[in-house]
C-alpha cells in the first residue's frame, strides 16, 4: 500500500487572484480542500499605534488608506466618529456632499468587486465595463478635491473644498449612463449559465454562522439578514432618503452563496442611485465647514461610532484624555471580519472555489492588516 | 506536395526536408497576425483600442513583442527537471505542427495525401498533452503540476466526443482521407457537410440537423482541445497563475504559445474541412471564369484560410465573452453530455447511411 499524504499548496502572497497580498495555506486532498488558513500582516503599516502620535486631523489622510477602495466612507465614518466626541453639528450642505460621495464610492467599491470577482471567475470584459465606469466617479472625485484615490476631502466638522461648478450636472448624466452599464453588466455576466454554474450554491453561509462570526455588510444581508445600518442606526442624513435594503434571495441556489453575494452588490448601485438621485435634488446652498476651535480637543471620553461601508460595518472607538492626540483608536475593520469567515466556507470545495468564495467576500487587504 | 516533390527532385530526403518546412512559412505568420487579432479583437469588444503605437494601429506589435521575447534571460528554476523542462515546450510544439502535414489547404497543396488523414491528426494532436505533462512535471511547481494533470484529463475526454463526430463525417464520405472529404462538399457551398453534404435526394434532407448537431459537438470539443475559454481551465489564471507554463519565460514559453495559436488554427481547419466544404469557394472560382485555371488552388488556399480564420475568430469572441467552467463541471460535460449526444448522432448518421 502506498503511503499518501495531503498536499500544502501556498495561494498567495504572489497570486493573481488573493485580491492583494494574502497568502492562504490550503491542504488539499486532489482538488478538494481540506482546510484553509490565512495568513495576514503583510501590509501591517502600525495604523491604530501611529493615530496615537497625532492629531485629530491628522489622522484622516490614514484613514483613508484603510479600505483604499471606499476611502469616502473610511473618512465619513472617521469624521462622524470626532464630530460626536466633540458633540457638533455640521452643516446641512455638508451632510448632503457627504452622502453623495459616500454613495458614489460605495458604487465605485462595488464595481471593482464585480468587475474583479468577473476575472476571479474567467470573465475578463465585464471588469474593464466596470472600471470605464468606476474611472467616471473617480474623475468627479478628481474634480472635486484633486485626488483619484486617497481623497482627504470629508474633514471633521466639514470638507475641504466645495463642489465644482457642474458638478450636480455631470453626477446626473453619469447615473443616467451608469444604469446601462448595469443592465450591460447583468446580461454578461449575472445571468450568464456558466457564471451561475459557478457560483449558484458555492460558499453556502447560513444566516446563523454569518452572525457568529460577525460578518456584516453585504454578505450579511446576501445570506437573508436585512440588517444595514444605514436604516436601523442611521448616522449622517441617511434617515430622510427613501431607499431599499436588498437582501439575499437565492434566485440560483441557496440563500447565502456566492452568486446571491455577487448578486446583492448589483442591487446595492440601484440603491445608491437612488439615494444620490434624491440628494442631487434636495442640495441645499450653504457653509462647508462648521465652526471648530482652532485646536481640536475633545473632552475626556470614549465613543465607538459605526457606518456602513461598501464592505460592512466600519467602527472606530476612540478614546480621548483631553488632549490633542487621541489616547487609543480602534478600528472595526469589515475586512478583516469578513475573511475569518473563509476555512469555514472553503472546506469541501475544490480549489476554483475558494477563488470564487474569497472574490465573492470581497475584501481588501489594506484593510485586513491595518 | 510530399509525392510531388519527391518526383521533381527525385529523391525522398530533399522532399521530406522541404514538406517538413513548408508548414513553417505559414504557421509563423499566422500565429503573429492571430496574436495582434487577438489583442484587437479582445479591445474593441473591451471598449478600448487595444496596441495602437507599432505601425499601423499596432500591426507590427507582435514582432516587437518576440524580439523582447528573445532578448529576455531564459530562466530555469533550480530545482526542475532540466531535460523534460527544455523538451517539453518543442513537444508540445511538434503536436500542433506535425497536425499540419494532413490538412488539405487547397487541391493543389496537402502535405502529404495519406490516406488515413483525420485520424492521423488526432492522433499526433494527441501528443500535446504528452508536452503539457512534461512540462508540468519537470516544472517542480504545485500549480504547474495541477495544470498538467487538468490538461491531459482535459485533452484525453475531449477526444473522445471528437473522434466520435469525425467517424459521422467518415461515415458519410467514406473515407479517411481529408481531401476526399473535401472533394466529396463539392463547390457548391449547399453541399457543405453542414448542410448534409452531396447525399442525393431526401437522405440529404434527414441528415442536416444531425450534421449541425455534430459541428456543435465538434466545436466545443476542439475549444477544449486547445485549452481555450470557456475549457482553459489547465492555465487558469485566476486560480492557477499559469498552469502548465507558470516557470517558463523567454523563447520556450514563446513556443507555448506559438503551439496554442498553431493548435487553434489546426482545429479550426479540421472544423472547416468537415464541415464547412474545406478549401471550396462557396461563390465559385475567379480563375475558371476567366480561363486562368492557375488561379484556382490560390482561390482556394484564400478561402481555406478565410474559414480557418473565422473560427479562429470565433474561439477569440467566445474567449473575451464567457467565463471559466470548474474542472468537475468541466467533465460533467463531456462525460454526461457530450459523449451520449455524439454517440446517438452518430448512430442515427450510420443508420440513415444504411437505409
Amino acid at each position: 500500500m502506498l503511503k499518501t499524504e495531503q498536499m500544502v499548496l501556498n495561494m498567495g502572497p504572489q497570486h493573481p487572484s488573493t485580491h492583494g497580498v494574502l497568502r492562504l495555506e490550503l491542504e488539499l486532498e486532489g482538488e478538494i480542500i481540506t482546510k484553509v488558513t490565512p495568513h495576514l500582516g503583510y501590509l501591517h503599516r502600525c495604523f491604530e499605534k501611529h493615530c496615537e502620535a497625532m492629531t485629530y486631523p491628522q489622522i484622516i489622510p490614514y484613514v483613508d488608506r484603510l479600505d483604499y477602495l471606499a476611502s469616502m466612507n473610511n473618512e465619513l465614518g472617521y469624521a462622524i466618529a470626532v464630530e460626536r466626541l466633540l458633540d457638533i453639528k455640521v452643516p446641512e450642505r455638508v451632510e448632503y456632499i457627504r452622502v453623495i460621495m459616500s454613495e458614489l464610492q460605495r458604487i465605485a467599491s462595488h464595481l471593482v468587486a464585480i468587475g474583479t470577482y468577473g476575472i476571479d471567475i474567467g470573465a475578463f470584459t465585464p471588469f474593464l465595463y466596470c472600471f470605464r465606469d468606476r474611472e467616471r466617479i473617480i474623475t468627479l472625485f478628481e474634480k472635486t478635491c484633486g485626488a483619484r484615490l486617497l481623497y482627504n476631502y470629508i474633514w471633521v466638522g466639514g470638507l475641504s473644498h466645495d463642489l465644482p461648478i457642474n458638478f450636480v450636472n455631470e453626477t446626473r448624466d453619469f447615473l443616467k449612463d451608469f444604469k446601462k452599464t448595469i443592465i450591460e453588466v447583468n446580461n454578461l455576466l449575472s445571468y450568464n449559465k456558466i457564471f451561475i454554474e459557478r457560483t449558484a450554491n458555492v460558499g453556502i453561509l447560513p444566516v446563523d454562522v454569518a452572525i457568529n462570526y460577525g460578518i456584516t455588510g453585504p454578505n450579511l444581508r446576501a445570506s437573508g439578514l436585512k440588517w444595514d445600518i444605514r436604516k436601523d442606526d442611521p448616522y449622517s442624513i441617511y434617515d430622510r432618503f427613501d431607499f431599499d435594503i436588498p437582501v439575499g434571495q437565492g434566485l440560483h441556489g441557496q440563500v447565502g452563496d456566492c452568486w446571491d453575494r455577487y448578486f446583492l452588490r448589483v442591487q446595492e448601485m440601484d440603491q445608491s442611485i437612488r439615494i444620490i438621485e434624491q440628494a442631487l435634488v434636495q442640495l441645499p446652498e450653504g457653509e462647508i465647514t462648521s465652526a471648530l476651535p482652532k485646536r481640536i480637543k475633545p473632552v475626556e471620553g470614549q465613543i465607538y461610532s459605526r457606518v456602513e461601508n461598501p464592505k460592512g460595518e466600519l467602527g472606530f472607538f476612540i478614546v480621548s484624555k483631553g488632549q490633542l492626540q487621541p489616547f487609543r483608536v480602534k478600528v472595526r475593520p469589515p475586512s478583516f471580519v469578513n475573511l475569518s469567515i473563509i476555512g469555514e466556507l472553503c472546506k469541501g470545495h475544490l480549489i476554483a472555489d475558494v477563488i470564487a468564495i474569497l472574490g465573492s467576500i470581497d475584501i481588501v487587504l489594506g484593510e485586513v492588516d491595518r | 506536395m510530399y509525392e510531388f516533390l519527391a518526383n521533381l527532385f527525385g529523391s525522398d530526403v530533399i522532399a521530406s526536408f522541404i514538406t517538413s518546412a513548408l508548414p513553417f512559412a505559414f504557421i509563423v505568420p499566422f500565429a503573429l497576425f492571430a496574436v495582434w487579432l487577438e489583442r484587437k479583437v479582445s479591445a474593441h469588444m473591451q471598449d478600448r483600442l487595444g496596441p495602437m503605437r507599432v505601425g499601423y494601429h499596432g500591426a507590427t506589435q507582435t514582432i516587437a513583442d518576440i524580439l523582447k521575447l528573445f532578448q529576455k534571460e531564459d530562466i530555469t528554476a533550480t530545482d526542475t527537471d532540466k531535460k523534460l523542462f527544455n523538451i517539453a515546450p518543442v513537444l508540445t510544439f511538434m503536436g500542433s505542427y506535425a497536425a499540419f502535414a494532413a490538412i488539405p489547404f487547397s487541391s493543389a497543396y496537402i502535405g502529404t495525401g495519406i490516406d488515413l488523414g483525420i485520424l492521423y491528426i488526432v492522433a499526433v494532436s494527441g501528443l500535446v498533452v504528452a508536452g503539457i505533462l512534461m512540462a508540468g512535471w519537470a516544472s517542480n511547481n504545485k500549480y504547474s503540476l495541477y495544470g498538467a494533470v487538468r490538461s491531459a484529463a482535459q485533452v484525453v475526454s475531449y477526444e473522445i466526443p471528437t473522434v466520435i463526430v469525425i467517424l459521422t463525417v467518415v461515415v458519410v464520405v467514406g473515407s479517411l482521407n481529408l481531401t476526399k472529404i473535401t472533394e466529396f462538399q463539392t463547390s457548391r457551398f449547399w453541399d457543405w457537410m453542414i448542410f448534409g453534404g452531396s447525399v442525393a435526394g431526401i437522405k440529404k434532407l434527414i441528415l442536416l440537423p444531425f450534421m449541425f448537431i455534430g459541428f456543435i459537438i465538434l466545436y466545443i470539443s476542439s475549444l477544449a482541445e486547445t485549452n481555450r475559454t470557456p475549457f482553459d481551465i489547465p492555465e487558469a489564471e485566476s486560480e492557477l497563475v499559469g498552469g502548465y507554463h507558470t516557470e517558463y519565460s523567454g523563447m520556450k514559453f514563446a513556443m507555448f504559445f506559438l503551439a496554442e495559436y498553431a493548435n487553434m488554427f489546426a482545429v479550426s481547419a479540421v472544423a472547416a474541412a468537415l464541415f464547412f466544404g474545406g478549401y471550396h469557394s462557396p461563390f465559385g472560382y475567379f480563375g475558371n471564369l476567366t480561363g486562368m485555371t492557375w488561379l484556382v488552388p490560390i482561390e482556394q488556399f484564400f478561402w481555406f484560410t478565410a474559414k480557418g480564420l473565422f473560427f479562429v475568430f470565433v474561439q477569440m469572441w467566445l474567449r473575451w465573452t464567457l467565463p471559466r467552467l470548474r474542472v468537475d463541471q468541466l467533465m460533467t460535460l463531456c462525460w454526461k453530455y457530450l459523449i451520449p449526444i455524439a454517440f446517438v448522432n452518430f448512430l442515427i448518421v450510420a443508420l440513415i447511411m444504411v437505409l
